[in-house]
């Protein structure tokens, strides 16, 4: 055997690909799902606490505050140990799942305030006397001209910092979540080949490389003229 | 559980007394860690946004296949395709090994990404002006675009390198002593949750510095933007 077919046999074996092929689709579907619920919980409370921090109650400001750059200092791989080594300690066992869920969706929450305040205090003044003075309440002129004109701003930001952070699902393979590093861990251990290793890496490849290359594109389509 | 329970589950100054040696090791491999992968990423990113001013299909096609491939493997993948995948093509890499070369390829896509956009933002007139008062392309590039492209970009950079370090707590996966790694240890030894607490702590204090000018240069960029 040479060893380019030595190569082949390790990281390409057709036999152990069919095998644990099964194993790398369920984990992809597990990856999405994961991926789906903290896009869903981190936009969302990272929009209303942008919102909530609009209203410019000061003590509940500097609690937003400290929660996003707490959120936004901590490495998730950390906050996931805390949450999957740390809470049953105090008699709180979380899945992996949930661990991983929480933790990114919180990383996720404190990036979209952060991205979102910036997008609001970046809408002129003006606009907001002018939307008050035509007889517009503070809830019609936040949500009818002053968020508009944010999101539109804070789209390319968020859409990147989404798509990192999504890549973090990798990240619940340590806590025993059969995503697809998990599936193609278990599946190295067992067959002493990488060729699960590889099923994965093609796997993300499929999950990610669209999503970073509309990445690109909602960059040059939302861009603003400087 | 009491309040009694929670603090000496989490909050143990005893536990933190026996732990300490063990993280302050850490820490000191996680800096260590960080000032050997960020100069090495921003030295790939380096390179591949002088290759991407490189007038020719046959350099900026592979170029962008290469930063999007890298931009779309999770980090951890790549790290984990390296430690274990290569010792089956017959090369043994030790962890720090792995862990260099998963971030070399890794952050070396997102800093080559953020200097490209540097180096475009600098007007042509000023390479044009370089050249015309004698300089060559190379002094034109070091000496004029650089350093501009490199100041309009900082706040990206920044945020890169910030998002690098605590990256490099992904290194516990491949049993690098770093910080995390450390206060795992810690925290399976003593049955105590203190140990993983206390690191999140130390990566808070340092990196929350970061964090806050990272957020004060953001609300400015984005209110450039307008």
């Amino acid at each position: 055997m040479t060893n380019w077919d030595r190569f082949l046999d390790s990281f390409f074996n057709a036999r152990v690909a069919a095998e644990y092929l099964p194993k790398i689709i369920e984990g992809f579907w597990l990856t999405i799902l994961l991926a789906a619920c903290i896009i869903l919980a981190g936009v969302a409370a990272g929009l209303a606490l942008a919102v909530l921090r609009s209203l410019g109650i000061r003590v509940l400001n500097w609690a937003i505050i400290f929660v996003v750059d707490l959120f936004r200092a901590l490495p998730p791989l950390v906050i996931i140990a805390l949450l999957y080594f740390g809470l049953p300690a105090a008699g709180l066992s979380l899945s992996g799942f949930a661990a991983a869920w929480l933790a990114l969706s919180l990383v996720l929450m404190a990036f979209t305030e952060e991205i979102f305040w910036a997008g609001i205090t970046a809408v002129p003044k003006g606009q907001w006397e002018a939307a008050r003075s035509t007889g517009l309440g503070f809830l019609d002129t936040f949500t009818l001209v002053v968020l508009p004109q944010a999101v539109r701003m804070v789209i390319p930001p968020l859409t990147n910092r989404t798509i990192a952070i999504t890549k973090g699902t990798a990240l619940a393979s340590v806590v025993a979540v059969q995503e697809i590093l998990g599936a193609a861990q278990a599946g190295v251990s067992f067959s002493f080949n990488p060729t699960p290793l590889t099923l994965g890496a093609v796997a993300y490849l499929v999950l990610f490389l669209p999503v970073v290359i509309l990445g690109r594109w909602v960059e040059t389509r939302f861009a603003w003229k400087r | 559980m009491s309040f009694d329970d929670f603090l000496q589950a989490f909050f143990s100054l005893e536990i933190l007394q026996q732990a300490w040696p063990i993280l302050w090791a850490g820490l000191l491999n996680t800096l260590l860690l960080s000032v050997v992968v960020v100069p090495l990423g921003f030295l790939g990113g380096l390179i591949l946004a002088l290759l991407g001013t490189v007038h020719s299909r046959w350099v900026r096609w592979p170029l962008i296949a290469w930063v999007d491939l890298f931009r779309s493997l999770p980090p951890l993948v790549l790290l984990v395709f390296v430690y274990a995948g290569l010792p089956f093509a017959g090369l043994e890499v030790t962890a720090l090994t792995a862990v260099a070369i998963g971030f070399f390829l890794n952050t070396g896509a997102y800093y080559g990404e953020i200097l490209r956009a540097g180096i475009e933002s600098v007007p042509r007139g000023q390479v044009e002006a370089a050249r015309c008062t004698g300089l060559t392309a190379a002094q034109a590039m070091a000496h004029v675009v650089l350093p501009q492209a490199v100041r309009n970009v900082l706040p990206d950079l920044i945020s890169n390198t910030l998002e690098v370090v605590k990256l490099t707590s992904i290194a516990s996966v491949v049993a690098l002593p770093e910080l995390l790694f450390q206060a795992r240890q810690a925290q399976s030894v003593t049955y105590n949750a203190t140990p993983i607490m206390a690191a999140a702590v130390i990566y808070f204090i340092l990196l929350w510095p970061v964090v806050r000018l990272l957020s004060r240069l953001e609300n400015r960029q984005m209110a450039g933007r307008r």
